[in-house]
């Protein structure tokens, strides 16, 4: 029998599964204790909310529009027997195309279903609040990944997106705190202080994006006018961004004074975002995170809909046949590259503006990377590449869920999954993808 | 055609230098509305080069082109497409990933604000391809589409941006015989209307069959012009080689021995599940030549690679010798007595980096006596180089040079001499002449035959069919991954095989 | 055809086998790394000049000085002096100040040390330049190998239920399991590369950041010394620690009760050096690198795989043997180093271990490029630039960070050595390009 990647992915399923259900069974046990009515393991229920945020606007304590019952050890059982199962067939049958990709997926996304279960064994989560985050965190993944397929559509690997966004993050953030203290001085006056401050806000977002696509420029300018390797330009990229983003917070931001003390607010979108479940999920969220969701749109519909669209799939497939009708190649693949670092931008800005509100030296902690990842797994589609996003941020928001509750895996090995998860996504999905024909290589008449 | 008509296109004195080459001479001509204008040389001529500078490729060093016995300046491609000129490159300059009608508008998009008309665009290709009598599927992905109607696209392109000329390089290359006489057709049609063709070929035949004039390049000079009616194949050869030429390859009759290679029921399919080997089953025999004729394309390169052991295959037996080689590594199959000419030869049969030495010694440096011990031996590696190189008349100023600085007959020469000094069974050839001057193609068929004769068996595969036909004592056609038929030489007419080649079998049976 | 024509223009030419180009050769290859570094100073010097922290200057009052321009002018010779003594600091925390010949040995020492772990980590950067890889994960597996030598070094002992084992024993397995671990964090992304076509820039990345939650997982639990407030491993054995070659003898005290070896041992502080045997396993290991790549088969299988893929497969050499090899030999030295960190210079493992070596790593194999005896200067020029960042701190309150920046820089106009040519006006020289597997598929 020859080892193929469906054979793989199968047989890497039934491990986790049969590693998942052993975990669970094993410290399940261990929580059983005489004095509790629960007597086995397959006595534990977790329960899932679905709280009804519109009512508890008035009452916090407002009964939730569903609270389904599940009993854990059932619940995990039939999820992994499942696993085990499909994986069987994927090895006994060795599929030739069309499942590896949606098992992967399953196995992941329930697998992590099943570790939420586990961590509330006899308690209650928040399904809203859960996904919610997922879309959340999602946000600078998904938003990093559009400026890869901008980039990559062209023909040029950007493996300094994390750089970008990095450097985008702390000038987004410095930008936004310097103009305040111009706009306002040394504290905000009487009427500001309870409102948003918008203006250094929006201030701070646009030199979030000037900054990634000035960065982006400098990739350009290496790749396409001096022909450096794209991969090592994108190191210089990053390597720059360390260097540059902990000088200017060292010498500055850390000794200057900004009025400024929050960054971009909540933003419900009234009633939409009581709607149980979807509402929290889609409609109650922060600016940056529905910039992200009208940018995946866009770029899907700018992508395959328009000139630019069709001359930027051209460039990045096949420059040549771009060139001998009057395209200018490498003009185009500037202006690219630099809308992708501007959009790599907007990604920084959500780490110093909206994700958290300051600068830490490398607050961006991979992200950047992932999004690459999250483009490859979405085939460079922006559809494909916002579902790969989602993915991702479910690890890490799995990880920040599951802090709450008194959980036996160490939480070293909960913060490493969001990157094993990428890991396994690339070794077991990456084959079937096909980059466009041209990216990475340097265009030459 | 009288005197006092305007030129479509004249060139005076084009003259461009590379690094080395002096790859056009001034070079005049004229080009006249309604005809066919062959350009015959070969590789090398600087054929393409003048080409490319029509078109805007290149930058001439000296001469002017007039278009419309205007003076023209032309940048680039989007300067020559709005002087009237297209061309249709040897290699199409399509994208793959896009349908037939983004392909056709791509520069010259239909738009609405930034959004594209799709439904137009589509319309207005098929409203195109029904004028010419060019069959093409709108909103196909062209990387689906055989390479016949790729070409159509290609010219369907030019035709879009409303030329009056158009340049075909190479058209025929990757053409069945009969898909390229209906090339033919078309551009007779296309000159009817009044269009202006120039037509890049080195195949004699195909100037005499379709050309109102031909012009004849060597070595970057124009060396003289012919009327295709009244000039025989023999005198345009000797104008294009510069010396009289042997059409035909010296060879004695074959004294077939035992089976050597034997491949039987191969089967494989490619990532997106279209067959690539269907079936396929082949004998070799020690003391002949098979060759494997075919347009590109068509399970050929996959048929080597899966004997070579370069790609793994599902299912069918491959035996060298009575024993089974079948996905055996690469390596263990060179042992056991192949030699393999890859046909892409800087892609894969060469480091261009490295330097001939290290090239000569690609497949065994690490056997006595090149390796000893634990380290490299270099006075044997040096030695052999230098042997190696007197032997198979490699050009080149040291052994140190790196392969890539060297001509394609010449980096040919370093893969052949490689292969055909170890000690062989078979002989695998892929496109053993491609793209190399008539010196080296000569030498290289040569030795193919010295090796044969020399008890070797011989695996020939070649898109040129004329060069099948004059090697081979047994013909296979490919076509779709199957093997549609084996004839021997003496009834592989040029009609029948190309039959086969466009799949049509029960007419060559007969 | 005009392919064939162009042939000579486009294709690189190897210098380095035409022996009358030889005799001189290095001093061609050297001056534009050279020059890059000069440039890339001179430009940290401009950023020094411009961002010297306030308190180093006198305040900006308007009553004074009319308009900041004004303020700014006047503080001219000030910004002067302070970026020269930037750089003198720098120079003085990395080969002593001159002027106190004491302060020489330790400085020098210091960036000896220092640079031990750019040369293995460098040397195991260059090993995949030049199989067409480009490792990013030199630091994790670095961490790894350190884990597993002070796994072994710390731990061995318990483990046979001895109190100590004898040094030939427990020295050679302490550095066996660095390297090993090093090795197996290298075969991954190797294999995943070969099999899978999954890139090794992500992979190799997203394996640091594994590897620094397992060495958090491991110090924070069954590693730990449990005696100690640090998050930290215990001491090592003394048996399983490389010898300091010159230096005070160890104060049990503080260092679990373990008295380390020295091959010198002084009472002189000017003599109490840190430079220990590592710096020695390093220049070995840049002698076994460029044996291994120039002088053997295997070597010469790295440089054809990351030359042309396709021509060393059709040569019938194992492209996933080769790149899962030269991934593993990469982490091996990375692991080498990390283990020569643990058990020559710091004794124990703490949470806070290596800072940005991988991409310092990466650096030092583009400024050497990939040349394992030109990865000496390039590592011992960092080690002091670092050594000497430390002290320039202190001078003068600029960043550290600043060494990042000059570091990029480097890189920058290394990779983009036309920019250097340009503003020195120095001819193209035949080089060859370092390329990578560019594309992320298989």
């Amino acid at each position: 029998m020859k080892f193929t990647r469906a054979r793989g992915v199968g047989l890497l399923g039934i491990f986790i599964a049969i590693v998942l259900l052993f975990a669970v069974n094993n410290s399940l046990g261990n929580k059983i204790t005489e004095t509790s009515k629960i007597q086995s393991i397959w006595d534990f229920t977790s329960t899932i909310r679905i709280p009804d945020s519109a009512k508890m606007k008035e009452d916090p304590k407002a009964p939730p529009v569903a609270a389904i019952e599940l009993p854990t050890m059932v619940t995990i059982s039939l999820i992994c027997g499942a696993l085990i199962l499909v994986g069987g067939v994927l090895i006994a049958k060795n599929p030739e195309r069309g499942w590896v990709a949606p098992y992967m997926s399953s196995v992941i996304g329930f697998g992590f279903f099943s570790i939420l279960l586990w961590a509330v064994a006899n308690n209650s989560v928040d399904l809203s609040d859960t996904l919610s985050r997922v879309v959340r965190l999602g946000t600078p993944i998904a938003i990093g990944a559009l400026a890869g397929i901008v980039c990559e559509r062209s023909g040029v690997v950007n493996i300094g997106i994390e750089g970008m966004m990095l450097t985008a993050a702390c000038f987004g953030y410095a930008a936004a705190a310097i103009s305040a203290r111009m706009i306002y001085g040394e504290s905000l006056p009487e009427n500001v202080v309870k409102g948003v401050v918008w203006l250094p806000l929006i201030i701070g977002i646009f030199g979030a994006i000037l900054t990634g696509g000035m960065m982006a420029a400098l990739h350009a300018w290496l790749s396409i006018r001096f022909k450096v390797d794209q991969v090592i330009s994108g190191t210089v990229i990053n390597i720059m961004a360390v260097g540059i983003t902990g000088f200017t917070r060292t010498n500055f931001l850390l000794k200057f004074e900004s009025p400024l003390r929050a960054g971009l607010p909540q933003m419900p979108l009234g009633p939409l975002a009581d709607i149980p479940l979807i509402g929290p999920i889609l409609f109650d969220h922060k600016p940056i995170t529905y910039l992200m969701i009208l940018m995946v749109i866009g770029l899907n519909f700018f992508l395959f809909r328009t000139v630019w669209g069709l001359r930027t799939r051209a460039i990045g497939e096949h420059p040549k046949a771009a060139d001998t009708v009057g395209i200018n190649v490498n003009r185009m693949r500037y202006r690219n590259v630099i809308i992708g670092g501007m959009i790599a931008g907007v990604a920084g800005a959500w780490f110093s503006l909206e994700g958290s509100f300051g600068f830490d030296d490398g607050m961006t902690n991979g992200q950047g990377f992932i999004s690459l990842a999250a483009m490859i797994f979405g085939k460079w589609n922006p559809i494909g590449a916002f579902g790969g996003s989602l993915l991702f941020s479910s690890a890490d928001a799995l990880q920040l869920k599951v802090q709450a509750y008194n959980f036996d895996l160490p939480s070293q090995f909960m913060q490493m999954l969001p990157y094993v998860v990428t890991l396994i996504v690339l070794a077991g999905v990456i084959g079937r993808a096909k980059p466009p024909a041209a990216s990475g290589k340097v265009y030459e008449k | 055609m009288t005197a006092n008509v305007v030129p479509a296109l004249e060139v005076r004195n084009i003259t461009k230098q590379f690094p080395g080459v002096l790859a056009n001479d001034h070079i005049s001509f004229t080009l006249l509305p309604g005809e066919i204008h062959a350009f015959l040389g070969e590789n090398g001529a600087g054929k393409s080069t003048l080409m490319n500078i029509l078109y805007g490729l290149y930058d001439p060093d000296e001469g002017e082109i007039l278009i419309n016995g205007k003076l023209a300046k032309i940048k680039n491609p989007a300067d020559a497409i709005g002087l009237g000129l297209g061309m249709v490159h040897q290699e199409y300059a399509l994208v793959d990933t896009l349908t037939v009608t983004e392909n056709i508008i791509l520069g010259t998009e239909l738009r609405k604000g930034p959004v594209l008309n799709a439904k137009e665009a589509s319309q207005r290709v098929r409203e195109l391809s029904e004028q010419y009598g060019l069959a093409v599927p709108p909103d196909a992905i062209v990387g689906d589409l055989p390479v016949g109607v790729q070409q159509r696209v290609e010219i369907l392109k030019a035709l879009y941006r409303n030329v009056n000329m158009l340049i075909l390089d190479e058209p025929t290359a990757v053409l069945t015989p009969q898909e390229a006489d209906d090339l033919f057709r078309v551009m007779r049609e296309l000159a009817d209307k009044g269009k202006a063709l120039i037509f890049i070929t080195h195949k004699l035949r195909e100037v005499r069959e379709v050309a109102d004039r031909i012009t004849v390049l060597r070595r970057g000079k124009v060396v003289g012009d012919a009327d295709p009616k009244t000039a025989s194949e023999g005198q345009l050869a000797a104008l294009m080689v510069g010396r009289d030429v042997v059409l035909k390859v010296d060879k004695t009759a074959a004294n077939p021995g035992d089976v050597v290679l034997k491949v039987r029921n191969l089967n494989l399919r490619d990532d997106r599940g279209l067959t690539v080997l269907d079936d396929v089953s082949i004998d070799v025999h020690a003391g002949e030549v098979l060759g494997i004729a075919g347009v590109q394309g068509n399970g050929q390169t996959e048929l080597v690679e899966a004997i070579t052991g370069l790609q793994a295959l599902p299912s069918g037996s491959i035996e060298l010798l009575g024993k089974d080689i079948t996905n055996r590594p690469p390596r263990s199959i060179t042992e056991q007595g192949v030699a393999y000419i890859p046909e892409d030869r800087k892609g894969t049969g060469l480091v261009l980096g490295y330097s001939i030495r290290d090239n000569l010694v690609l497949s065994t440096y690490y056997k006595p006596p090149f390796t000893k011990g634990l380290t490299f031996n270099d006075p044997a590696i040096d030695e052999h180089a230098k042997e190696l190189i007197a032997t198979f008349d490699v050009r080149t100023p040291s052994a140190t040079t790196t392969a890539g600085s060297l001509s394609g007959g010449n980096q040919q020469k370093i893969i052949v001499a490689r292969e055909f000094t170890r000690e062989n069974r078979l002989l695998i050839a892929s496109q053993p002449t491609r793209g190399i001057d008539v010196g080296s193609i000569e030498f290289i068929h040569n030795q193919i035959i010295k090796q044969r004769d020399a008890g070797l068996a011989v695996l020939l595969v070649s898109a040129e069919l004329d060069e099948v036909l004059a090697l081979a004592d047994r013909v296979a056609v490919m076509y779709h991954g199957k093997i549609v038929g084996i004839l021997p030489i003496a009834e592989a007419t040029r009609e029948r095989v190309g039959l086969l080649m466009a799949g049509i079998q029960e007419q060559a049976n007969v | 055809m005009s392919n064939e024509q162009q042939a000579p223009a486009e294709t690189k030419k190897n210098t380095e086998l035409q022996p009358s180009k030889r005799r001189f050769g290095w001093l061609n290859e050297a001056i534009v790394p050279l020059l890059a570094i000069l440039t890339a100073v001179l430009i940290g010097a401009v950023i020094v000049f411009v961002s010297i922290p306030g308190n180093k200057l006198p305040t900006f009052d308007p009553s004074i000085y009319g308009s900041r321009s004004d303020w700014f002018f006047s503080t001219l010779p000030e910004r002067l002096r302070v970026t020269l003594s930037a750089f003198t600091g720098l120079f003085s925390g990395a080969f002593g100040d001159w002027t106190r010949p004491s302060t020489i040995p330790v400085a020098i020492s210091n960036t000896l040390v220092e640079s031990t772990p750019y040369i293995l980590a460098g040397l195991a950067v260059a090993v995949t330049f030049k199989a067409g890889l480009f490792n990013v994960g030199a630091e994790g597996q670095l961490l790894m190998g350190a884990l597993g030598s002070v796994a072994v070094a710390a731990f061995m002992p318990q483990w046979f239920g001895v109190a100590s084992l004898p040094a030939i024993i427990h020295l050679p397995a302490a550095l066996l399991a660095g390297v090993i671990a090093g090795a197996l964090w290298g075969i991954i992304p190797g294999y995943l590369r070969a099999k899978t076509g999954a890139h090794e820039v992500i992979t190799t990345i997203m394996l640091n950041y594994i590897a620094l939650q397992v060495m958090d997982y491991l110090i924070n639990g069954v590693m730990k010394d449990k005696s100690a407030t640090l998050q930290r491993t215990p001491f090592i054995h003394e048996n399983a620690a490389l010898p300091r070659i010159i230096s005070k003898a160890t104060d049990p005290s503080l260092t679990g009760g373990q008295a380390y070896p020295r091959l010198i041992t002084t009472t002189s502080s000017t003599w109490d050096l840190r430079i220990h045997m590592g710096i020695i396993i390093a220049f070995l290991m840049v002698g076994f690198i460029w044996w291994l790549m120039n002088r053997t088969p295997k070597g010469f299988e790295i440089k054809t795989v990351g030359e042309n893929p396709e021509a060393a497969r059709y040569a019938g050499m194992s492209i996933t043997g080769t790149v899962v090899g030269a991934m593993g030999l990469s982490g091996a030295l990375a692991g080498l180093a990390g283990t020569s960190q643990v058990i020559g210079l710091e004794y124990n493992l703490k949470a806070v271990f290596s800072s940005g070596l991988g991409f310092d790593s990466l650096a030092i194999a583009l400024l050497a490029k990939s040349n394992p005896i030109a990865i000496v200067p390039a590592a011992l020029f960092w080690g002091a630039l670092r050594t000497g960042a430390g002290a320039m701190q202190v001078n003068t309150g600029i960043s550290i960070n600043l060494i990042q920046i000059i570091q990029a820089l480097v890189i920058m106009f290394i990779a983009a050595d036309q920019i250097v040519r340009w503003i020195y006006r120095i001819k193209q020289a035949e080089g060859g390009k370092i390329t990578f597997n560019r594309s992320w598929g298989k």
